[in-house]
């Protein structure tokens, strides 16, 4: 037995965007289906961090000030019309949750809105949407589009993989408007909260005809203690680091150490020790952070006196700026009738060619869901749900392969793995990733292309519901690491978070951002080019 | 990685089942679940905060799993630890939420 649903409107994905935009959508009249890969209120990056939102008060100057700033450090790639609109958007919306979440009062009375710990923010999310009417499908992954004749987006398919064991259920939600919210690809990265985060919605949306933007600037990176996924970076900022040796690591004056930490762990160890954090911040840090001192403490480890070996944790997308194309203010992409939200879009609007992390991404979150649920919203009631006409199903690799199982090809299990760990063995190495160049790019795209021939024509999965989700996830790695590859390589310059070890310069030239798409034959072009590149 | 459940203190309510975000976990048969799928598992000791029997213990390890002594772990007082930190249930109100000082880290440390 499957489920089949009709409504006005379905969100996909249940991290911070999703949730802002069920909330949206159902404020605005709409019926509202959810659907999480996980479970929401858990899954996300969010739901295992803290964010901070961009906070600015309703004072005209201050609004300009922090635009401006802010848009100063873009390098050119934001609009700061954007940046306007989500402080604004943040500062209405936010303070909503209050029923839902018991905020800190500060000094003044006043109740702290923009700092929220993520357990219990995810979890103030999944009850404001329960209490609005939204219906959430836990452990339900979309692995499909459905489009309508014209193009435009009809709902989609997945899989509720906690039902009917071991196959699972097989869902259908037909809708008016959709929204993508699967938040930013990982690849597979040991970064807190992301094991979900494998770029489903991106390649999803390009299946469907949706293009990307600024897919090259995805190599951010967190220090960790080695072994642990406690990618917080607050408690490091009083960190100091050592190579093997016990030699102090000079990291320089700039906040963000990812470049000479990144050169010390290529040449061996580093080790870190936080001992100039203040004693009365140790003495509540477990009360700030409850999360950050497990680790430290289930090893034996006393991070204030003594040294301990740390690694440093690629992002992929998540906190670089790269992501769906969007078309409009709504937030819709390229497909009519399907918006993207939060870190499955870009981020360049607001954030350009540096990470938004910190501030902005979260509040970006927060109104990119938001519009998007309330324009999904009113495509519902003004087009209607359109649930008489036939659809077809937009899904490709890892779900259709165009070939059988072909000679000396591995049972589904073992080339979804090798699919795993090609992608990670590309987009993950220090010197792949924060000191590209050319002759290695042009090799990642060969083997990446190799890659999806293999998951396009023979990854057959088979009925068992974890093997279907994982080799959808394989496809959505691959065709996520290409698009990185390919708009790397064509920016021929260093910006922000895209470093060229073969061009170190900003070349003034190039400050425009890079659309990117495709899937058998990935194209990069300029934005706004009438006619693109195809490289690989 | 999530390493142990301890059968002596599982209720078998499943929440962890339900919440983890990355279905490691698969309901057992009048026992407590199993852990079906470590190798999914994003160890983010989010089912330790939802076990309101303190019965999970993820060992802080993401990379490879470890060998774990369950009757030190029980006896360590680390069971737990979590939800109390966060003020979680029973705990409410008497571990306050203090996230948003978050901020005083990043600009004391910028002081020196
Ligand atoms: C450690 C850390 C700390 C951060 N701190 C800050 C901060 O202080 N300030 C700030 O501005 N930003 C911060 N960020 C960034 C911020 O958390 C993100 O911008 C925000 O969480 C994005 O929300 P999202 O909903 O787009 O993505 P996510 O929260 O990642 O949610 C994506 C959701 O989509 C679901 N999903 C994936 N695939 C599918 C599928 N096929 N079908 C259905 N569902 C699917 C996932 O299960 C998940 O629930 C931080 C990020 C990290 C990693
Ligand atoms: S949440 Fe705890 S008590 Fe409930 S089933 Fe899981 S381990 Fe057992
Ligand atoms: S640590 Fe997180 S991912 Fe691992 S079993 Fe627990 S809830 Fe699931």
């Amino acid at each position: 037995m499957s489920l089949t649903l009709e409504t006005d409107v379905l969100i996909i994905g249940g991290g911070l965007a999703g949730c802002w935009a069920a909330i949206a959508a159902a404020e605005a009249g709409a019926e509202v289906v959810l659907a999480d890969k996980g479970y929401c209120g858990t899954s996300g990056v969010t739901a295992t961090a803290g964010p901070n939102h961009w906070w600015v008060p309703p004072d005209p100057d201050r609004r300009a000030q922090a635009v401006r700033e802010r848009n100063a450090r873009a390098l050119g790639l934001a609009d700061p019309r954007w940046m306007a609109r989500i402080i604004d958007t943040t500062w209405r919306t936010l303070p909503t949750l209050a029923d839902y979440y018991d905020h800190s009062i500060t000094a003044g009375g006043v109740p702290h809105y923009q700092s929220l710990r993520g357990p219990e923010y995810l979890r103030a999310l999944r009850r404001y949407a329960e209490v609005r009417g939204v219906r959430i499908l836990d452990h339900s992954p979309a692995l499909e589009l459905l489009l309508h004749a014209d193009g435009a987006v009809a709902g989609a398919r997945g899989l509720q993989r906690q039902e009917a064991p071991p196959a699972g259920r097989d869902w259908t939600v037909r809708a008016a408007g959709v929204v993508v919210a699967t938040g930013g690809c990982a690849f597979l990265a040991k970064l807190l909260g992301s094991r979900n985060n494998t770029g489903d919605g991106h390649l999803m949306a390009a299946e469907a005809g949706a293009r990307l933007s600024g897919m090259e600037f995805s190599t951010y990176h967190t220090v960790a203690e080695r072994h642990s996924t406690q990618t917080r970076s607050a408690s490091y900022a009083f960190a100091d680091y050592f190579d093997a040796a016990g030699r102090p690591i000079d990291t320089g004056t700039d906040p963000d150490v990812t470049l000479p930490l990144a050169r010390a762990l290529l040449a061996g160890p580093v080790y870190a020790t936080l001992a100039r954090m203040p004693a009365d911040l140790r003495a509540i840090l477990h009360q700030i952070q409850p999360a950050i001192l497990l680790p430290f403490q289930r090893q034996g480890i006393d991070p204030f006196t003594q040294r301990f070996p740390i690694t440093l944790h690629g992002e992929g997308t998540v906190r670089g700026t790269g992501g769906l194309r969007l078309a409009d203010e709504d937030c819709q992409t390229d497909v009519p009738g399907l918006y993207a939200a939060g870190d499955a879009a870009t981020r360049e609007l607001i954030a350009g060619a540096v990470s938004g992390g910190g501030a902005q991404n979260s509040a970006w979150a927060v109104s990119s869901g938001t519009w998007a649920g309330q324009a999904a919203a009113r495509l519902a009631h003004g087009r209607g749900r359109r649930t008489g006409e036939a659809v077809d199903a937009a899904g490709g690799a890892g779900l259709r392969p165009t070939q059988g199982k072909g000679t000396g090809m591995p049972q589904a299990a073992q080339l979804t793995r090798q699919l795993y760990d090609g992608v990670r063995s590309e987009m993950l190495p220090y010197d792949k990733i924060l000191f590209r160049r050319a002759p290695v790019l042009r090799r990642s795209s060969d083997t990446l292309a190799d890659l999806w021939r293999a998951a396009r024509d023979h990854l057959a999965p088979g009925r068992d519901a974890t093997a279907r989700v994982r080799a959808r996830e394989a496809a959505a790695l691959v065709a996520c690491a290409r698009w990185v590859t390919a708009s790397a390589l064509a920016r021929t310059e260093s910006r922000g978070l895209h470093r060229r070890e073969d061009a170190a310069a900003l070349d003034p030239a190039q400050t425009h951002r890079l659309v990117s798409g495709g899937l058998d034959a990935v194209w990069v072009a300029p934005e706004g080019a009438a006619v693109s590149t195809q490289v690989a | 990685m999530i390493e142990l459940i301890f059968a002596d203190r599982c209720t078998g309510c499943n929440a962890c089942v339900r919440i983890c975000p990355t279905n490691v976990l698969e309901p057992g048969k009048n026992a407590p679940p199993a852990i079906a799928r470590q190798e999914d598992c994003q160890t983010c000791f989010l089912c330790e905060l939802y076990c309101e029997a303190d019965a999970l213990y993820v060992a802080p390890n993401c990379d490879e799993m470890v060998a774990v002594d369950a009757g030190a772990i029980a006896a360590s007082g680390l069971l737990g630890q979590f939800r109390r930190d966060s003020g979680w249930h029973e705990w409410a109100g008497q571990s306050p939420n203090l996230h948003w000082r978050m901020g005083e880290l990043f600009a004391r440390a910028k002081a020196g």
